[in-house]
C-alpha cells in the first residue's frame, strides 16, 4: 500500500471500527450505520501505516465478495495485511488465501467431507456430544451450586471435539491448539508473538501429520495423504496448511456463535419461549443469530487485482478492500428493522455471516447443524439458564477478531 | 419453470440443497451440485427462486 504524503496524513482516515458502543455489547460498532448512509465505499487506515478501502452496504459487498477480480492471495503486492490475524500469508497459507484455479483444486478436495448429507449424518453424533456436555454441567453446577462457564464447558468443546473427530486430530491437545488459536486470532497480541504462535502451530501440525503419513487413518488428514498427497497432487506442506485451515476455522467460528447465541436467548424469553413451543423454528432462528451476531469482525479482505468500479468508486488495482460483514447484515435496505432480533425473518438466510461468492464458509453445514443442536438441547434442558453475572461482567471479545465471549459464567 | 446450472461454477456450498431439497443435490465425490428435477412443478419455485438468489457462485439460473 503506497505510503500517505505529507500533505494528506494530517486527514489520515479512522482505522476499522471494532468496538460496540458503549453498553451495547450485541450491536456492531456504531460508524458502520453512518458510513453505509454517508460513504459506503470509504478509507480506513491500517497499524502498519497503509490504508484500505473498506465496503459497509450489501449490495457492496456481495458484489466484492463475488468478482474474482478481488483476489484473497495475500502474496500478491497491496493486500491489506496491516492488522491482519490468523493463519500464513505465505507459501504455507491455506486455500482460503489463493485465487482459482489454484483455489478450485484444493477447495474441491474437502468438499464433499463438509457437503450436505455428510454432515446430516453426524448430527446424532453431534447430540450424543451435546448431551454428555450437558450432563457433565448438570453436575458440575449441582456440586458447585455455583456458577458454570459456558464457552469452557460447552460452547468451545462441541465444535472442537467434532472438527478434531472428523481431521483426525487427538483430542487430548486440545488445550495446546485452542491456546495457539487464541494468540492467532488477537487482534492486540504484538505481531511477533502472534507470528510464534503460527510457528508452533505449524510445528505441531508438521508432527501429526508426519506420523498419520506412517498411519492414515479413516478421517480427512488421512483421505487427503492417500488419494492427493500419495498421489502427487499435493505436498506434506499442503496436507499441514489444510489441517491448520480447518482446525481454526472450525472451532473458534462456531464456538463464539455458539456463547453469543445462548446469551442473546437468555436475554430474549419471548424469542426463547417461542422456539421451546415450535423447535421447527429454530433452522430460521439460527440464520437470523448469524447475521445479527456477524461474528467476523477484521475482515474478509481483498485486493484489486486490476481497477474495478464498484458503485461508481474507483478501486484500483493493488488497492486493498476491508468487507465490513456486521455492516452488511444490518443493512436496513435488505433487513427491515435490523438492529432487531427476529427469529421468524423470512429473509435471515440472506446474510453474508460465512461469506459469499467462491470463498464461501466450506463449513456452513457444519456450523449450522452444530447450532442448531447446541441451541436447541440448551432450550429444551435448560429452560431457567441464565447469566450468572451483570453484563458489564461479561468479557466480550472486542480484542478478537472473531467476536464473541471470552467466557460466559451461567447458572440456572 | 426450466433450470440450468452452470456446475463449473459451483463452490459446493451446498445451501441450494438445504433450501430446495427436492430439486438440488451433492455429488458425492466433491460435492458439487446436481440437478435432481430440471422442471419442478409449482409448488418448488419459490424455493427454487430463493436457492438461485442465495447461491454463492451464481450457478443456478431460471428460464421462465
Ligand atoms: C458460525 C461459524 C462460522 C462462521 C461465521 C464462518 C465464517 C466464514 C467466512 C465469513 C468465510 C469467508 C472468508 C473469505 O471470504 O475470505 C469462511 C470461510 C471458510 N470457513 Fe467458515 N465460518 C464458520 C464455521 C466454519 C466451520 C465449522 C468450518 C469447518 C471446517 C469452517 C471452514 C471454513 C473454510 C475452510 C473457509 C475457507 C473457504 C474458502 O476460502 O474457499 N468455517 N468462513
Amino acid at each position: 500500500m503506497s505510503e500517505m504524503s505529507e500533505t494528506t496524513l494530517s486527514a489520515a482516515p479512522a482505522p476499522l471500527p471494532v468496538q460496540p458502543p458503549p453498553g451495547c455489547p450485541f450491536e456492531p460498532p456504531a460508524e458502520f450505520a453512518a458510513l453505509r448512509t454517508a460513504e459506503p465505499i470509504s478509507r480506513i487506515s491500517l497499524p502498519d501505516g497503509g490504508w484500505a478501502w473498506l465496503a459497509t452496504r450489501y449490495a457492496d459487498i456481495r458484489a466484492i465478495f463475488g468478482d474474482t477480480r478481488f483476489s484473497s492471495d495475500t502474496t500478491i503486492p497491496g493486500y491489506p495485511l496491516g492488522g491482519m490475524t490468523g493463519g500464513h500469508t505465505t507459501d504455507h497459507r491455506g486455500f482460503i488465501r489463493r485465487d482459482p484455479p489454484e483455489h478450485t483444486r484444493l477447495r474441491r478436495m474437502v468438499t464433499r467431507e463438509f457437503m450436505v448429507k455428510r454432515v446430516e449424518a453426524l448430527r446424532p453424533e453431534i447430540q450424543r456430544l451435546t448431551d454428555e456436555l450437558c450432563d457433565a454441567m448438570e453436575q458440575a453446577h449441582g456440586r458447585e451450586d455455583g456458577a458454570i462457564d459456558l464457552v469452557e464447558a460447552l460452547a468451545l468443546p462441541v465444535p472442537s471435539l467434532v472438527i478434531s473427530l472428523l481431521l483426525g486430530v487427538p483430542y487430548d491437545d486440545h488445550d495446546i491448539f485452542q491456546r495457539l488459536t487464541g494468540k492467532l486470532l488477537s487482534r492486540t497480541i504484538p505481531d511477533d508473538e502472534r507470528e510464534t504462535a503460527r510457528g508452533e502451530l505449524r510445528g505441531y501440525l508438521h508432527q501429526l501429520v508426519s506420523s498419520k503419513e506412517a498411519e492414515p487413518g479413516d478421517d480427512i488428514l488421512g483421505r487427503l495423504i492417500v488419494e492427493q498427497q500419495r498421489t502427487g497432487e499435493i505436498t506434506h506442506d499442503d496436507v499441514v496448511a489444510f489441517a491448520a485451515l480447518l482446525l481454526i476455522a472450525g472451532h473458534e467460528t462456531t464456538a463464539n456463535m455458539i456463547g453469543l447465541s445462548a446469551l442473546t436467548l437468555m436475554r430474549d424469553p419471548e424469542s426463547a419461549d417461542r422456539l421451546r413451543r415450535d423447535p421447527g423454528l429454530i433452522r430460521g432462528a439460527v440464520e437470523e443469530l448469524l447475521r445479527f451476531h456477524s461474528i467476523i469482525r477484521n475482515g474478509p479482505r481483498r485486493v484489486a487485482t486490476t481497477d474495478v468500479e464498484i458503485d461508481g468508486h474507483l478501486i484500483r488495482a493493488g488497492e486493498g478492500v476491508v468487507v465490513a460483514v456486521p455492516s452488511a447484515n444490518r443493512d436496513e435496505t435488505v433487513f427491515p428493522d435490523a438492529d432487531r432480533l427476529d427469529v421468524r425473518r423470512p429473509n435471515a438466510q440472506h446474510h453474508v455471516a460465512f461469506g459469499y461468492g467462491i470463498h464461501q464458509c466450506l463449513g456452513q453445514a457444519l456450523a449450522r447443524v452444530e447450532l442448531q443442536v447446541v441451541i436447541g438441547t440448551l432450550l429444551r434442558r435448560f429452560p431457567t439458564m441464565r447469566p450468572a453475572v451483570p453484563d458489564e461482567e461479561i468479557p466480550f471479545r472486542t480484542d478478537m477478531a472473531i467476536y464473541g465471549c471470552h467466557a460466559l459464567p451461567v447458572t440456572w | 419453470m426450466k433450470i440450468t446450472l452452470d456446475a463449473d461454477k459451483c463452490c459446493a456450498a451446498g445451501q441450494c440443497v438445504l433450501i430446495a431439497p427436492e430439486v438440488f443435490d451433492q455429488r458425492d465425490e466433491d460435492g458439487i451440485v446436481v440437478l435432481l428435477d430440471d422442471a419442478p412443478p409449482a409448488e418448488q419455485h419459490e424455493a427454487v427462486r430463493e436457492a438461485a438468489a442465495i447461491c454463492p457462485a451464481a450457478v443456478i439460473e431460471i428460464h421462465a
